[in-house]
This record gives C-alpha cells, sequence and structure tokens, in this order.
C-alpha cells in the first residue's frame, strides 16, 4: 500500500504535508469504499488536532475527518465537492482536503512518519 | 456467530465481512457502487442463507397460517408466493415476510435474519390451537439469489425448469446446478431475478456453477451493501429501518398486504382495522436538492420550523439516479408529492422534495 515518505501521518489516517496540506491515506481510502460525498470547514474555521473537522461520506456510511494538527484552514479542495472520488483516486495528490496553518508545527513532529504508520496498519 | 455454507467462497472473492444478524455476512467484494451497476445492467449473485425458512404443513396449515400472519395464504394456489407481514395484536409489524405455497397443505415463509427468533416465536404460539407441523429449516437450508437483467439467461442452462414459465412471485421444485432447489422468481432489488433455496452444502455447487455461467454476462458477486442500495432505490422497505412494531403496515404504505376481506379472525385485525384508517405518520421518499447524504435517524423539518417533525429511516447516494435519495418519516399533512421540506444533517438544514416511491422502477 502506498505511504509516502515525505508526509506525517496520524492515528486517524489523516496525513499532513510540511506545507500544512491535509489528506486521508490509501489505507483510509480503503476502509471506506466508494466515496461519494466530502465535506469540509469554511476557509478560516479553526481546527484542533485529534478533532473532526469534516466529513467523508461511502454509499453505506459517515466517516469523520480528523485534524492532524492545530491551526487555521487557509485553503479547501473545491474539487470534491463535484467530484468526491477524487479522493479514492488520488488520496495523496489531487485527492487533497483542505490545507491548515499550523499554530503548532510541534504537533506535527509527534505524528507517525511513513515506517511507523506502515506498521501500524500491518497490524490492523 | 453462524457463518455461512459459502464462508470460503466469500473469503476467496476478497469480500470484507461483516457481523449481520449474528451471522458474519459479505458486506461488499468489488465495491458496492460496481455491485449495484451489475445487479441494473448485467446479474448479481447473491448469499442469503442468513434468512429464515419456515416451514408450516399439515391439515390445518392454511388455516393456521391465515390466523398468524395479515394475509391469507390459504386462498393462494400451489406454487404462487406473496408478500406479507406478521403483526403484533396491537398491528404493529413483528416482520415482513415472504410466503410459498408449495403444495396442498404445504408452505414455506422466509422470515428476515434479524427477526428468525420472534417470528418462530410468535408463529409457534399462534399455531398451538391447529393441527401443523412447524419446522425452522433455518440452519440447514442455504439462499443463494442471483438479480438482474441476465439472470434468467444466465441461469436457465442449469435448471430443469423453463424459466419463461415461472411468474414473478411464483416458485418450484426443481433441479438446479446437479442439486434438488426449491426455486422462486422473487428478489429485493428491483431487478428481474431469482432465488434458490437448497439443501445448507448445496450452496457451494451452485454457487461455483452460476459464478461460472456468469462469466461474458457480467455477474459480480453482491454484497449487503449494494443490496440496501438497491432495495432503497426499488423503495422496499427493510424491517429496522422503515418497519418496526411502532410501525403499522399502512403508515408503511403496505395497506394493499393487509387482507381484511378474509374469513375468519386473525392476529392484529381489530387493532389494524383501527389503524387502517388511523396513520400517525406516512413513509414517504425524499431527494435532496442540495448537497448531503440524509442517513438514518437524521431529522426532517418543514422550512425553517424550530421542531422536527420526521426522521429519515433509510438514505443513500443513489448510484442508478446519482442523486441523494431517502426514505423517511414525516405527518400525513405534511406527506404529499411535491412537498418541500428540509434534512438536518448535522448542524446544517439540506432541502429535500418529497417524491414518488418507488427511486427506480426497471422499465421492462
Amino acid at each position: 500500500m502506498d505511504i509516502p515518505g515525505t508526509l506525517k501521518y496520524s492515528d486517524e489516517h489523516e496525513w499532513i504535508a510540511t506545507d500544512g496540506t491535509v489528506g486521508v491515506t490509501a489505507f483510509a481510502v480503503e476502509q471506506i469504499g466508494d466515496i461519494v460525498y466530502v465535506e469540509l470547514p469554511a476557509v478560516g474555521t479553526m481546527v484542533e488536532a485529534t478533532k473532526a473537522f469534516g466529513v467523508i461520506e461511502s454509499v453505506k456510511a459517515v466517516s469523520e475527518l480528523f485534524a492532524p494538527a492545530s491551526g487555521k484552514v487557509v485553503a479547501i479542495n473545491t474539487t470534491l465537492a463535484d467530484s468526491p472520488e477524487t479522493v479514492a483516486a488520488d488520496c495523496y495528490g489531487a485527492g487533497w482536503l483542505v490545507k491548515i496553518e499550523m499554530s503548532n508545527p510541534a504537533e506535527v513532529a509527534a505524528l507517525k512518519d511513513a515506517a511507523a504508520y506502515g506498521a501500524m496498519i500491518a497490524s490492523h | 456467530m453462524h457463518q455461512t455454507a459459502l464462508d470460503a467462497r466469500h473469503r476467496a472473492l476478497g469480500a470484507r465481512m461483516i457481523p449481520f444478524a449474528g451471522w458474519e455476512m459479505p458486506v461488499q467484494y468489488s465495491g458496492i457502487i460496481e455491485e449495484h451497476q451489475a445487479v441494473r445492467t448485467g446479474a448479481g449473485l447473491f448469499d442469503l442463507s442468513h434468512m429464515g425458512e419456515l416451514w408450516v404443513e399439515g391439515p390445518d396449515a392454511g388455516a393456521a397460517l391465515d390466523y398468524a400472519i395479515v394475509t391469507a395464504p390459504s386462498k393462494m394456489a400451489v406454487g404462487k408466493a406473496h408478500y406479507s407481514m406478521i403483526c403484533t395484536p396491537e398491528g404493529t409489524v413483528i416482520d415482513d415476510l415472504i410466503v410459498y405455497r408449495l403444495g396442498e397443505r404445504r408452505w414455506m415463509v422466509v422470515a428476515n435474519a434479524s427477526n428468525v427468533a420472534p417470528v418462530v416465536a410468535a408463529l409457534k404460539e399462534r399455531f398451538a390451537k391447529f393441527n401443523v407441523q412447524f419446522d425452522d429449516a433455518t440452519m440447514r437450508t442455504s439462499l443463494v439469489a442471483i438479480q438482474g437483467p441476465n439472470a434468467a439467461a444466465i441461469l436457465q442452462p442449469h435448471i430443469e425448469f423453463d424459466l419463461p414459465r415461472l411468474k414473478y412471485y411464483a416458485g418450484a421444485e426443481t433441479v438446479a446446478c446437479g442439486v434438488p432447489a426449491l426455486l422462486a422468481r422473487t428478489g429485493y432489488t428491483g431487478e428481474d431475478g431469482f432465488e434458490l433455496f437448497v439443501a445448507w452444502d448445496d450452496a457451494v455447487k451452485v454457487w461455483d456453477t452460476l459464478m461460472k455461467a456468469g462469466e461474458g454476462h457480467g455477474l459480480k458477486p453482491v454484497g449487503l451493501g449494494a443490496r440496501d442500495t438497491l432495495r432503497l432505490e426499488a423503495g422496499m422497505p427493510l424491517y429496522g429501518q422503515e418497519l418496526d412494531r411502532e410501525t403499522t403496515p399502512f403508515e408503511a404504505g403496505l395497506s394493499r398486504v393487509v387482507k381484511f376481506d378474509k374469513p375468519g379472525d386473525f392476529v392484529g385485525r381489530a387493532a389494524l382495522e383501527r389503524a387502517k384508517d388511523a396513520p400517525r405518520k406516512q413513509l414517504v421518499g425524499l431527494k435532496l436538492t442540495d448537497r448531503g447524504i440524509a442517513r438514518t435517524g437524521y431529522p426532517v423539518y418543514l422550512p425553517a420550523a424550530p421542531a422536527a417533525c420526521g426522521t429519515v429511516t433509510s438514505g443513500t447516494s443513489s448510484p442508478t439516479l446519482g442523486a441523494s435519495v431517502a426514505m423517511a418519516y414525516v405527518p400525513l399533512e405534511s406527506a404529499a408529492v411535491g412537498t418541500v421540506v428540509e434534512v438536518g444533517i448535522r448542524n446544517l438544514r439540506a432541502t429535500a422534495t418529497i417524491v414518488p416511491l418507488p427511486f427506480y422502477k426497471r422499465s421492462t
């Protein structure tokens, strides 16, 4: 399963890049199934690490999205409103969710690197 | 947790298994949307061995069933089937059922997996004063369904029965895929299709034969996830969502099922006679015109009203319609087609319009 080495990972299966871009992992995509709806916060919303900031829905179920770091939402991926399937097609690229201006970058240091995240999902 | 006779097949196909009504069942194989589309355009193969098969036989079997449930199985011709319900004495729904008449004195009642125990208990109690033999065959009966426009073409070479002779809601005892089978033209998808009730271990032979026969006909194995979206598009109720012991058949839009014109008393008759003209809520179809998906339990409001007037029972993003649809209970005065309502989705309200059920009807 694809786990890019340049990203950091939360236990809730979100990834965050050094520039604050956030998305869900390939493992999460596989678990969720066919993605048909993504609900994201408005730009300017303050999010808190480990707290829900949006939802991603499959045909069958609603899954919450949890912020991997605290900060202000400075951009959202508006293309997902009409093309939620992009998340599954390219979860580390065009299927990104939000960009966060991190208020405490030290939180990211506490997240898992690709090796640790890979080990976590392998034991799933 | 029970496993069906096809458990190893599901796992080999990479199915995601979930606990459902005490059974480990496949919820999806390749993906719910793909499986859903296969049933609408080609064919789908389902393992429904968790369903309850209850046999009622004997000199009084017809009269006993007429007394126990809301339809009149004694009036049905041999080889026919009908949709029915078993109700409480208060006129609310214990379960919805399919009843097959297979002989002059022989019927089979199919109950939902989640309700086998209460249905068995209620039937046994209601049969006490009748001369009938009751047999719960659930644990020795497998059920494999093949549904979709190509179902007949796939099944025909493997069954000793001329399928065009089998009408919708009819059944016959025959041989399928080399094993004795009760064949029925019934289903829960809104498509043409067949259900094959076979001995427990024979399910493997039926499954393998039809999986192979379906190659080139667009057949896919289909899990409970797509079964739910298929039945929802077809406007079919699911027990526990649209039907429960708080709901009468009339509220669920199933007035036609209750046969008041049958002779004699039946359990719930008096309460149902009263409930007939006094529904407290009405099941409706909703189509969301705003973004979002209405899910089970979400509140329904009249526009700008502070308090909810109803509740969503089932909802999804419809793979066939490409729209967000739901079924919901609303007050009678707000149940007219065209009425605009709002669905509470988390902290927002999404506008929806009441539309006729079913959402989807096959063209042939």
